[in-house]
């Protein structure tokens, strides 16, 4: 794929507008419906549980990637940019572990004292 | 203070302005920016429903014998069921599903768009911007009609100890569980609806300028790839909001 941010050539071009190049976003597209289908299985076959409920968050994450990845292009920038935005976001999913984990403890311990 | 305007010689020494250490436009760079921030927004409102749902007991029997009740928070493949035109057969997360399809489907219309602007092809980008806006409105259709069918209800409804039912859903009361349950429904769908009915108006934007030929006359369709980078956002939320809202 060509670079994004240079449009140097752009500018000059005249006449033949060159073929898409859609194989890539096409491959992407069929994981994505692939890894949808995949959660859909274990929706009906499955029965609920923490097992259930991991698959669901690893498929879930392999999805983001490639949406992040391929669709945002991020995978072809550079490592700064790259680094920029997923140091912050892991930080937070961090936050969000110990918050949904530790959180109902704190809530529930502030309710049972007023109860 | 001077008030006129000087043409000044771009700088390119590597400490007055000439280094780019992420080699990504100003424009790129602070839709990136955005989009993290927008992604604490939703990291906040999933945390709470997190712990919303931690702090209520879960359903133990078999998924068979499921009824909705106040007690415990609702299965949702028991309450996101229907579908339009199918009025009382049990169709679960059969709706959803094709929601999830509509938006990934919008998602490589857009990536096509951008990839026809990189080639300064008008019509092919034209063409994937409709698309895209067709499968953007699309979806807020079907989410309409969903909320519609979720505060309207099913024909049972919950029955209440005092032998009266109740049917659908508001902020204070609703028939499928909790009022944690519907209130968190209302915020998160509604959020991300708000993003996707945002992303469609930037889309109308962007395609008009298009068919003006605004981006062809600047030499670039960097707009339509920031534009892009909002949309795919959208759908990424998506992503997550079907995992914990739909399938956990």
């Amino acid at each position: 794929m060509a670079a994004h941010s240079d449009h140097s050539n752009d500018l000059h071009q005249t006449g033949e507008i060159p073929k898409a190049q859609t194989k890539v976003i096409w491959k992407t597209f069929f994981i994505l419906v692939a890894l949808t289908a995949v959660e859909f299985l274990f929706a009906f076959t499955m029965d609920a549980g923490t097992l259930r409920n991991a698959i669901f968050i690893i498929l879930t994450i392999f999805k983001a990637f490639y949406i992040v990845a391929e669709f945002m292009h991020l995978k072809h920038e550079s490592k700064a940019l790259i680094w920029s935005i997923l140091i912050p976001m892991a930080l937070v999913i961090w936050l969000m572990v110990a918050l949904i984990s530790e959180g109902s403890y704190y809530f529930d311990s502030i309710r049972n004292y007023f109860n | 203070m001077s008030t006129s305007t000087t043409l000044e010689a771009p700088k390119t020494g590597t400490w007055d302005g000439g280094n780019e250490p992420l080699k990504a436009s100003y424009g790129k760079l602070m839709m990136w920016f955005f989009l993290l921030s927008d992604a604490f927004t939703f990291g906040a409102l999933l945390i709470v429903y997190g712990l919303s749902r931690h702090s209520h007991l879960p359903y133990t029997g078999s998924p068979d014998d499921f009824t909705f009740s106040t007690e415990w928070w609702p299965i949702p493949e028991k309450v996101f069921n229907a579908f339009p035109g199918f009025h009382g057969v049990d169709l679960p997360l059969a709706f959803v599903a094709l929601m999830t399809m509509i938006l990934i489907l919008s998602s490589v219309t857009m990536v096509l768009a951008v990839e026809a602007g990189h080639r300064m092809d008008k019509n092919d980008v034209q063409k994937w911007l409709m698309w895209t806006i067709l499968f953007g409105s699309i979806f807020l259709g079907c989410q309409a009609w969903e909320w519609a069918h979720f505060i309207s209800g099913t024909d049972e409804g919950m029955l209440l100890a005092d032998g009266t039912r109740i049917f659908g859903a508001n902020l204070t009361m609703n028939q499928y569980g909790p009022p944690l349950f519907a209130d968190l429904f209302f915020f998160i769908t509604g959020f991300h609806g708000t993003h996707v009915f945002s992303g469609v108006v930037l889309l109308i934007m962007v395609f008009i300028n298009t068919v003006n030929g605004v981006y062809h006359k600047r030499g670039h369709y960097e707009m339509v790839e920031k534009v892009g980078l909002y949309w795919h956002f959208v759908d990424l939320v998506w992503v997550f909001v079907f995992t914990f809202f739909y399938l956990i």
